[in-house]
C-alpha cells in the first residue's frame, strides 16, 4: 500500500507528461489527477489506522561506499503519516482545481498544449515531496529536498515566455541551493562523526547525547559537534522554508500559476523545513545554541514578513508573506521544543493557506487575471462561493475562536498553542519570540482583513468592464475550496487533543523525541496565565478593528498614512530592500569577479605566462602552423599513425601466433 | 579468449585500416559507407567489451585480469590487462564511441579521414586504460594527442589552428616531464612492468636539490613529474586554459570525445601511477592538490558565470567538475576515491550530452553565441526537456549520476579537511547559477529572434544519440551499485596499499 501511495504520482506524472500524445490531453490529465486521489485516499487510510508502530520498508540499495550505506526506503511513522495526509490531500485537490483554473489560460497562444506539462510537473512534485517525507536517511531526504526544488523551479518558470517568471524560477533554485549548501555540509559532518546517515542511528538519543559532548574541528575552530551539525542542517531548513535572509525567493515564486502557489509555496514544500526540524528532534533536544537560534529566526521572520504583508497590493504576494510569517510561527514552536505543536500548525495551516491561495486564484480568474487588489472591490455578491471560502480562510488564519476554550477555527487552536508554548519556553529568546508572535498576530489579522475588505467590500475599482464580467468559478474549482473549508474549520478542533492534548506523546510515538530532563514545554504551555492565552485573541481583534476602520469606515486613511510615513511605507513596500542589498553584495560582485578572473586571470596571467615561455619556440610553431594549413602536417601525422597501427597490430596479433 | 583485450583495443583500428585500404572516392555514397562502417565497428567494439565485462571480468578479484603479455621491440613488452579501476573507463569509451560517430553524421568534408581518425583514437584511448607497461602506456597516451590535434585542427572552427597548437603544446610539455620520470623509474626499478612497479618501493628519504630540501625525496619528484602531465590532461587550475579554447574550436564529436574520455586520462593516471607508486609523494602533495582543486571549482565556476559562448561555458564547467575528481582522489579515503571514479564516469555521460546538445543547435543556427538564442522551448520542447535534464544532472541533482560522484567526493573531502569541503560545497551554488542562467537565456523567454522561427526539434538521429545517455544518467543516479560494486574492491585494495605503504614509510622515517 505504501509503495503504491509513493509511486502512483510518479506513474501519473510520466504517463501524463510523455503519454498525452497517445492517449489525449484530457485522458492524460485524468490519469494524473486520478493517481493523486488514489494516493490521497491511501494516505488517509494510513493516517487514521496508524497504530503507533513505526515501519520501514526498504526498496533497494542506493549509494554505498565503505561504511556509508544508504537504501531507498519508505519510513512510516506518525510524522510521516501527518505529512502524507497534508501533501496528498492538498495535491489531489489542486490537481482537480487546475482543470478549471488552467483552462483557457491567456498566457498561451491558440492551439498550444500546456496542460499535460502542468499536470505532469504537479504530480512529479508530489512524488518528490513524498520521497522527502518517507525517507529513512538524510540522503533520500536530500533527494526529495532537491527534487521538490526542481519541480518548484519548473512550475515557477511555467509561463516561460515571461522574463519575470524565468528570473523568479532561477532565483528560487539558487537561493534554495544556498540552504542546501548547509544541509549538505550537515550530512557530511554527521557522517564524519557518527559514520552513518541513517535515521535509525543518527536519531538515536544516546547518539545525540554523545555528539553533544564531542567537539569537531570545523574550519579553523573547535566547536561543539552537535551545535555545528544542527546549525548546518537548519540552514537547509531556512532555505526551503523561506526564513529570514533566505526568504527572498518566496514572494517572487508567485510568478507561477496560482495552484502551484497553493500546493508548493503554501501547504507542502515550504513546510519541509519544519518537518525536517521536527524529524531531527533527538538532535535538537541535546543542543542548546541551535534551538535558540531557530526560535530567534522563526520569531523574527514571523514579525518581519508580517510587516511587509501590511502594504502589498498584489493579492498573491500578501498571502505569500503571510505564509512566510506563519512558517516563522512553526519554527518558534519547534525551537522551544514543542514539536507536536509545530506539526499541528503545519497541518492546519496547509488547509487554510491552500484555501486562501485557491480562493485568490478564483478571484483572479473572475477578474480576468488581474492580481492587483487596488482594482478589486465589492466582489462578494458576484462570486459568493469564493467569498465564503475566503472568509473561512481568514477566520482560520487570524485565529477566531472562543477564548480559553478549545473551540474555534483551525488557526485559533494551532496558533494560540504556539504562542502559549513560546511563553512557556521561558525567559530569554523565547520571551522575545512570544512578543514578536503576538505582534505578528495583530498584523496577520490586519493584512488578512485588509485583503478581504479591499477585494470583497467597498466600491468597484479598476476596469468596469472586468467587473461587469466577473463570474463564479466552475465546480472543479469550488469543490476543492469547499473541502478545504471543512479542513480550515474543523481540523483544529478534531485533532487538537492528538497534537497538543495530554496524550500527544503516545500519539506521536517514537517519531518525536523529548528529553524530559529539560523539556516540559507542552505541559507548561497548558498552564500559562490567562492573559497569555487571550493575548493573541486581543491582538487579532485589534488588527481586525484597525483594518475595518482603515478600509471600510475611512477608505482615504491608508493613502494618507502612506504619504505621512513615506519612508516607512517605501521600506515595507520594497520588502526591507533585501533584493537590492543581495544584488549589491552577492550578484554583482560574483559577476565582476568572474569577468576579472576570466580576462585577467586566465587571459593575462596564465596565458600570458605560458605564451611568454613559449616565445622561444614561436618561430617553430608558426612554421608548423603554416604547414598544417597546407596539409603537410596532416600527411606527416597520418604516416605516423599508419606506422603505429602496423607495429602494434603486428606484435599483438603476430605475437599470439607463438 | 586469451587476447580479448587486444581484440577490443584493435578492432577500431582494423576498421580504420579497412577504410584506408578499401574505400575509394568522395561522393555521397562513399561518405555514407565510411560512416556506416565506423558505426558498425564502434558498435561491435561496444558489444564485445560489454560481453567481456559481464562474462570474463570478476569484480571481487582485485588483480589485473584478462592479462596479455608479449615480447615487443628491443626488449620492450606489450602487456595489457584491466582491474576494477580501469575496466569501466574502457566501457565508457566503447559505449560513447558509437554516439560520437553518430554526432559526425552531418560532416561532409574529408569524411573518410574523419572516421579513420576517430577509430584510431578509440583504439588508443582503450589502450591507455589497458596498458600494463610503462612504455606502451606512454606511447598510446601521447599518440592519442595526434588524432585529437588533427580533429580540432582540420575540422574545427575558424581559430582552430591556434586552439589545436595550444592544446598540443600544453599537453606535450606536461608529458616530457613524465617521460623523464619514467626513465628514472626504469633505472631505479629495472623494469617497465606496471604490476611490478606497483609493488616497488621508490626511495622516500629526504633529499636536497639545488640546496632545497625535498620531503619525500625521489617519490615527491617523480610524483611532481607525473603530476605535470596529468594535471594538464585533467585539466587542473591553473593549466586549464587550453580546454575552453580547444572545446570552442573542436567540432561537436571532437568535443564529446575530449570532455567525456580524454579528460579522464589524467584522473586515471593519478589512480594508476601517482597514488600506488608514490604513496609518500602523494601524502606530501595531497593538501596542495586538494587546494588547487577547490580553487578550480570556485574559480572556473565564477568564470563560467560570465561566458558568452555556450561551449566555453560548458568547458569551464567541466574544469570545475574535474576539480571534484582531483579533490576526491587526494582526500585519500574510500568515499573520495569511489566518488572520484564515479564522477569521472558520470561526467562522461553528462558533459558528452551537453556538448551534443550544443551541437544540435549549432548545426541549425551556426552560432554558439548565447545571446543569439532565446525561447527555444517554444519550437523545440523535446530539446528543452533534454537540455533541462542534463543541466540538472550537471548541477548534481540527486537521482542523476552527477549527484553520486559529487556527494561522495565531498564526503571524502570533509573527512580530510573541512575547509576544502566547505569551499567545494559552495561550488554547488555557483554551478546552479551558471547552468540555470545559461538555460534561461537559451531556452526560456519568448521567441523574438526572426532567425529562430523555423528551427526544428530533435530528429531521430539525435534522439538515438541522446536517449542512451539519459538512460545511463538516471540508472547510475538511482542504482549506483552498478558502478560501485565493480570499482569497490579495487579501490579498497588501492587504498590499503597506499595507507600501508605510508604507514611503513612513517615507521622507517621515525627509526632514522
Amino acid at each position: 500500500m505504501e509503495t503504491i501511495l509513493l509511486f502512483a504520482p510518479l506513474v501519473g506524472s510520466l504517463i501524463c507528461g510523455f503519454g498525452h500524445k497517445f492517449i489525449g490531453e484530457r485522458a492524460a490529465m485524468a490519469v494524473s489527477t486520478g493517481m493523486l486521489f488514489l494516493s490521497a485516499l491511501l494516505s488517509w487510510a494510513i493516517f487514521l489506522t496508524f497504530n503507533g508502530h513505526d515501519e520501514v520498508i526498504p526498496l533497494f540499495r542506493w549509494v554505498e561506499s565503505g561504511t556509508l550505506s544508504t537504501d531507498w526506503a519508505i519510513r512510516i511513522d506518525r510524522l510521516t503519516a501527518v505529512m502524507l495526509v497534508v501533501i496528498n490531500t492538498v495535491s489531489a485537490l489542486v490537481h482537480l482545481y487546475s482543470w478549471g483554473y488552467m483552462k483557457n489560460d491567456p498566457q498561451w497562444k491558440e492551439g498550444e498544449s500546456y496542460n499535460p506539462r502542468f499536470f505532469a510537473y504537479l504530480s512529479f512534485f508530489t512524488f518528490a515531496m513524498l520521497m522527502l517525507v518517507t525517507s529513512d536517511n538524510l540522503l533520500q531526504m536530500f533527494f526529495g529536498w532537491e527534487g521538490v526544488g526542481v519541480a518548484s523551479y519548473l512550475l515557477i518558470g511555467f509561463y516561460y515566455r515571461k522574463p519575470t517568471a524565468g528570473a523568479a524560477a532561477m532565483k528560487a533554485f539558487i537561493v534554495n541551493r544556498v540552504g542546501d549548501f548547509g544541509f549538505a555540509l550537515g550530512i557530511f559532518g554527521l557522517f564524519y562523526l557518527t559514520d552513518s546517515i541513517n535515521f535509525s542511528e543518527v536519531l538515536d538519543p544516546h547518539n545525540a547525547k554523545e555528539l553533544s559532548q564531542q567537539t569537531i574541528h570545523f574550519l579553523n575552530w573547535d566547536m561543539n559537534a552537535l551545535e555545528v551539525i544542527t546549525m548546518l542542517l537548519f540552514i537547509g531548513a531556512m532555505g526551503k522554508s523561506a526564513q529570514l535572509f533566505l526568504h527572498t525567493w518566496l514572494p517572487d515564486a508567485m510568478e507561477g500559476p496560482t495552484p502551484v502557489s497553493a500546493l508548493i509555496h503554501a501547504a507542502t514544500m515550504v513546510t519541509a523545513g519544519v518537518f525536517m526540524v521536527c524529524r531531527l528532534s533527538p538532535l535538537l533536544e541535546y543542543a542548546e545554541f541551535t534551538p535558540n537560534f531557530i526560535i530567534f529566526i522563526g520569531a523574527t521572520t514571523a514579525f518581519f514578513a508580517a510587516t511587509i504583508g501590511l502594504v502589498q497590493n498584489d493579492i498573491k504576494r500578501v498571502i505569500a508573506y503571510s505564509t512566510c510569517s506563519q512558517l516563522g510561527y512553526m519554527f518558534v514552536a519547534a525551537g522551544v521544543g514543542a514539536y507536536g505543536v509545530a506539526m499541528f500548525h503545519l497541518f492546519t495551516h496547509a488547509f487554510f493557506k491552500a484555501m486562501l491561495f485557491l480562493g485568490a486564484g478564483s478571484v483572479i480568474t473572475a477578474m480576468h487575471h488581474e492580481q492587483d487588489m487596488r482594482n478589486y472591490g465589492n466582489l462578494r455578491k458576484k462570486i459568493p462561493l469564493t467569498f465564503a471560502a475566503m472568509m473561512i480562510g481568514t477566520l482560520a488564519i487570524t485565529g477566531v475562536g472562543i477564548p480559553l476554550t478549545s473551540i474555534g477555527f483551525a488557526g485559533f487552536l494551532s496558533k494560540d498553542a504556539i504562542i502559549e508554548s513560546a511563553f512557556a519556553g521561558g525567559d530569554g529568546v523565547a520571551r522575545y519570540a512570544f512578543w514578536m508572535l503576538v505582534f505578528a498576530a495583530a498584523m496577520t489579522s490586519f493584512y488578512s482583513w485588509r485583503l478581504i475588505f479591499m477585494t470583497f467590500y467597498g466600491k468597484e475599482r479598476g476596469d468596469p468592464h472586468t467587473h461587469e464580467h466577473a463570474h463564479e468559478s466552475p465546480w472543479t474549482m469550488t469543490v476543492p475550496l469547499a473541502v478545504l473549508a471543512l479542513g480550515a474549520t474543523f481540523s483544529g478542533v478534531i485533532w487538537y487533543g492528538d497534537f497538543f492534548g495530554h496524550h500527544y506523546q503516545e500519539w506521536f510515538g517514537a517519531s518525536i523525541y523529548e528529553n524530559h530532563d529539560t523539556n516540559h514545554v507542552i505541559h507548561d504551555a497548558h498552564g500559562v496565565a490567562s492573559w497569555v492565552k487571550v493575548s493573541p485573541f486581543i491582538a487579532m481583534v485589534l488588527g481586525f478593528l484597525l483594518a475595518y476602520i482603515m478600509y471600510i469606515l475611512k477608505p482615504t486613511a491608508p493613502a494618507a498614512l502612506a504619504k505621512q510615513q513615506r519612508f516607512l511605507y517605501a521600506f515595507l513596500l520594497n520588502k526591507w530592500y533585501f533584493d537590492e542589498l543581495y544584488d549589491l553584495i552577492f550578484v554583482k560582485p560574483a559577476k565582476a569577479l568572474g569577468t576579472f578572473l576570466w580576462k585577467k586571470g586566465d587571459g593575462t596571467v596564465i596565458d600570458g605566462t605560458i605564451n611568454g615561455i613559449a616565445m622561444g619556440i614561436i618561430p617553430w610553431i608558426t612554421r608548423l602552423a603554416g604547414r598544417a594549413q597546407s596539409g603537410y602536417v596532416y600527411h606527416y601525422a597520418f604516416a605516423i599513425f599508419i606506422g603505429l597501427v602496423a607495429i602494434i597490430a603486428w606484435f599483438a596479433i603476430g605475437g599470439s601466433a607463438h | 579468449m586469451e587476447n580479448l583485450l587486444s581484440i577490443i583495443t584493435f578492432l577500431p583500428m582494423l576498421g580504420a585500416a579497412i577504410l584506408i585500404v578499401f574505400l575509394r572516392g568522395n561522393d555521397d555514397y562513399a561518405q555514407r559507407n565510411a560512416k556506416i562502417l565506423a558505426l558498425v565497428t564502434t558498435a561491435a567494439t561496444f558489444v564485445i567489451s560489454a560481453v567481456a565485462l559481464i562474462a570474463e571480468f570478476d569484480p571481487s578479484n582485485t588483480d589485473f585480469q584478462l592479462v596479455e603479455k608479449r615480447e615487443w621491440l628491443a626488449g620492450l613488452t606489450y602487456k595489457m590487462g584491466v582491474d576494477g579501476i580501469s575496466v569501466l573507463f574502457v566501457m565508457l569509451t566503447t559505449f560513447l564511441m558509437p554516439i560520437v560517430i553518430g554526432a559526425c553524421w552531418t560532416v561532409t568534408t574529408r569524411v573518410k579521414e574523419y572516421m579513420v581518425l576517430f577509430l584510431i583514437l578509440e583504439s588508443l584511448m582503450i589502450a591507455v586504460f589497458c596498458s600494463l607497461d610503462l612504455v606502451l602506456f606512454y606511447v598510446v597516451f601521447e599518440a592519442g594527442l595526434i588524432p585529437m590535434f588533427l580533429i580540432v585542427g582540420i575540422w574545427g572552427g575558424k581559430d582552430r589552428v591556434y586552439a589545436s597548437f595550444k592544446f598540443f603544446l600544453y599537453t606535450l610539455l606536461g608529458s616530457v616531464l613524465m617521460l623523464v620520470a619514467m626513465i628514472v623509474m626504469w633505472m631505479e626499478a629495472g623494469t617497465t612492468d606496471i604490476p611490478t612497479l606497483l609493488n616497488h618501493e621508490f626511495s622516500f628519504s629526504n633529499m636536497s636539490v639545488l640546496g632545497i630540501s625535498i620531503t619525500g625525496g625521489l617519490q615527491t619528484l617523480l610524483f611532481l613529474a607525473f603530476f605535470a602531465s596529468f594535471a594538464v590532461k585533467m585539466p587542473m587550475w591553473p593549466v586549464h586554459t587550453w580546454l575552453p579554447d580547444a572545446h570552442v574550436q573542436a567540432p561537436t564529436a571532437g568535443s564529446v570525445v575530449l570532455a567525456s574520455i580524454l579528460l579522464k586520462m589524467g584522473g586515471y593516471g593519478f589512480l594508476r601511477f601517482s597514488l600506488p607508486m608514490f604513496p609518500v609523494g602523494t601524502e606530501v602533495m595531497a593538501t596542495f592538490v586538494m587546494t588547487l582543486s577547490v580553487i578550480a571549482i570556485i574559480y572556473t565556476s565564477l568564470v563560467a558565470l560570465v561566458q558568452k559562448d555556450m561551449k566555453k561555458l560548458i568547458a569551464y564547467s567541466s574544469v570545475a567538475h574535474m576539480g571534484f575528481v582531483t579533490m576526491g582522489i587526494f582526500a585519500l579515503n574510500k568515499q573520495g576515491l569511489d566518488g572520484a571514479i564515479y564522477q569521472m564516469i558520470s561526467h562522461g555521460f553528462i558533459a558528452g550530452a551537453l556538448f551534443l546538445a550544443v551541437g544540435v543547435i549549432y548545426e541549425r543556427m551556426h552560432t554558439r553565441e548565447i545571446d543569439a538564442y532565446g525561447g527555444l522551448v517554444i519550437r523545440m520542447p523535446a530539446y528543452a526537456l533534454v537540455f533541462m535534464f542534463f543541466t540538472m544532472a550537471n548541477v548534481g541533482l540527486p537521482g542523476t549520476s552527477g549527484f553520486v560522484g559529487e556527494f561522495l567526493t565531498l564526503v571524502g573531502a570533509f573527512k580530510a579537511n573541512t575547509w576544502i569541503a566547505f569551499g567545494a560545497t559552495s561550488g554547488v551554488i555557483l554551478s546552479a547559477a551558471y547552468a540555470l542562467w545559461l538555460y534561461r537565456r537559451v531556452v526560456f523567454g519568448d521567441m523574438i529572434k526572426e532567425s529562430l522561427k523555423t528551427i526544428t526539434d530533435l530528429d531521430a538521429r539525435e534522439y538515438m544519440m541522446i536517449v542512451p545517455l539519459v538512460i545511463m544518467t538516471i540508472l547510475l543516479g538511482v542504482y549506483p551499485a552498478l558502478v560501485l560494486d565493480i570499482i569497490g574492491p579495487s579501490v579498497d585494495a588501492l587504498l590499503e596499499n597506499v595507507t600501508s605503504a605510508q604507514a611503513a614509510a612513517h615507521a622507517a622515517l621515525a627509526q632514522n
